[in-house]
């Protein structure tokens, strides 16, 4: 049911961790359903220089916060938050139909990391 | 990958050998259909009533008894839907648990359509149903008590026995999913006083897509399918004759080798539960220690998900099944694990491990220490068990 993409992912998912002075964090979702995403980004002159996660979730859930934390790494901030669910679920060759979500939830963390940079950096 | 080590024998078993061997001549040489009344025919009649004789004598039913059905859950809906309509005149009143399977729950929510009224009653922290519970949810209009006899997620005994005599006294039809406790622990119709019992050949080395209806003679039920005389014409359609070879062989093998099944099944099972618990912090058994089936372990691993917990484990060859949302395709976890007061973020983290006479003290031991690593892999990635 999943791609060869996520498992490659959900088996060595890449950016696992924390990071000590992140200059923004965000955390989505909740345990009752079963996900919750938590993003560390480390910001230098606008541009993501460093991304951590750290999920409880299923295979998909794993894999779409290690393939997020990829794509955004490298990024400028504004970049980073035109990132989307799909643009994540394309790049790890799909997902099934009822995984969807644990995409739209890397979105929202790695937005909600960015929102919390720029609220403590303006 | 190393060789596989199956632990989800509650989902299905493997056909025994000795099983498929004489289901094989059905397909060929002796393809009759029992209905014929020549030799051809004769011979498969032969064979069907041999089945029905060795499912009979396994549960200690009567041959005229026992109805092939294509598995448990068309069993449990047959039971269900059609005892309680043939005796709607005395009432539209079900009473079940909340940790059926879900061949008889959606089925209870099928007849609360068609205007039933049905009380689930609920269980204790380890599963089990009170029957004072039982014998206090009777009404005058009750038709039926549908309880099942194991859990098939935790494994829980449900005292049978003790409900059979309360539905017999109160003179209420009492049904019971059998499914996971034929070949596992011993069943008698007549001693847990039961008038219908479902049970399915794939749970116990028999092929997949037969099973067995147990009807009490003189319960009155309504035919499942038209149109033919088979199964007493009650259930209509040319028999699944190999298949149904297969489950007689399956249950007589099964139940002939209880004593060995259950001593080894049980040593094997607390070896894996203490290992689990003994060696991974955190984790807590679902069900009770001692009433459960033989071969069921079931735990809860706080801080990881369930899904990806089973995936891991395959990745390295070993086979379980998980009650967590992403597993059940739903949001909510499994909803035994709910009933028995699991928090939903712990429910979304069960493992359950179903053993079978192939699985080794070397495998468990394999289990255990394999668990340990994917357990901790995945906490260390849990936002969770930063406190831990």
């Amino acid at each position: 049911m999943y791609s060869e993409k996520v498992m490659e992912h959900f088996e060595n998912p890449r950016n696992v961790g924390e990071l000590a002075d992140a200059s923004g964090t965000g955390t989505v979702g909740n345990a009752k359903c079963g996900d919750i995403m938590k993003m560390d980004i480390q910001v230098e002159d606008d541009v993501i220089t460093d991304v951590k996660f750290k999920t409880f979730g299923c295979c998909a859930a794993i894999a779409t916060s290690s393939m997020a934390t990829e794509m955004v790494k490298g990024k400028t901030v504004k970049e980073a938050l035109e990132l989307t669910n799909t643009a994540v679920a394309e790049a790890l060759d799909g997902l099934p139909p009822v995984k969807m979500h644990c995409s739209l939830l890397a979105e929202q963390a790695i937005h909600a990391a960015v929102e919390d940079y720029q609220k403590k950096h303006q | 990958m190393n060789k596989i080590i199956y632990m989800d024998n509650a989902a299905t078993t493997a056909t025994r050998p000795e099983v498929t061997d004489v289901m094989l001549p059905y397909f060929t040489e002796q393809f009759g259909n029992p209905s014929s009344i020549h030799k051809v025919g004769r011979d498969a009649r032969r064979a069907v009533e041999n089945a029905r004789r060795q499912v009979a004598a396994a549960i200690g039913a009567e041959a005229r008894e026992i109805y092939f059905t294509a598995g448990g859950s068309e069993s449990d809906n047959w039971a269900i839907r059609c005892a309680a309509m043939a005796n709607v005149k005395k009432g539209k009143h079900i009473i079940t648990s909340s940790i059926e399977h879900h061949a008889v729950l959606h089925t209870c929510e099928y007849m609360e359509k068609l205007g039933w009224c049905v009380t689930y009653l609920p269980v204790d922290e380890y599963g089990i149903l009170s029957p004072a519970d039982v014998k206090n949810a009777i009404c005058d209009d009750t038709v039926l008590i549908t309880i099942m006899a194991a859990n098939n997620e935790i494994g829980t005994l449900e005292p049978i026995r003790e409900i059979g005599m309360i539905a017999k006294e109160a003179g209420i039809l009492f049904h019971t999913d059998a499914v996971q406790a034929v070949g596992a622990i011993p069943v008698d119709v007549n001693d847990w006083n039961v008038d219908m019992l479902s049970l399915s050949g794939h749970k116990f080395h028999g092929p997949k897509g037969i099973g067995a209806l147990y009807i009490r003679k003189g319960v009155k039920i309504e035919n499942l399918i038209l149109g033919g005389a088979q199964e007493r014409g009650l259930r209509g359609g040319t028999e699944n004759l190999p298949a149904i070879v297969g489950l007689g062989k399956a249950i007589e093998l099964a139940v002939s080798e209880l004593p060995q099944y259950t001593e080894k099944m049980e040593h094997l099972r607390d070896r894996l539960i203490d290992g689990i618990l003994s060696q991974i912090p955190q984790v807590r058994l679902n069900g009770h220690q001692t009433k459960r089936l033989p071969g069921n372990v079931n735990v809860a691993v706080r801080y990881i998900e369930g899904e990806a917990l089973l995936m891991r484990l395959d990745l390295l060859g070993i086979e379980g099944s998980s009650g967590s949302a992403c597993t059940s395709g739903s949001l909510d976890p499994s909803h035994v694990l709910l009933a028995i007061g699991l928090p939903h973020e712990i429910a979304h983290g069960s493992l359950r491990l179903s053993l079978s006479m192939e699985n080794t003290e070397a495998e468990v031991d394999t289990v255990i220490r394999e668990l340990k690593g994917v357990v901790e892999g995945l906490r260390a990635m849990s936002p969770l068990a930063m406190n831990a």
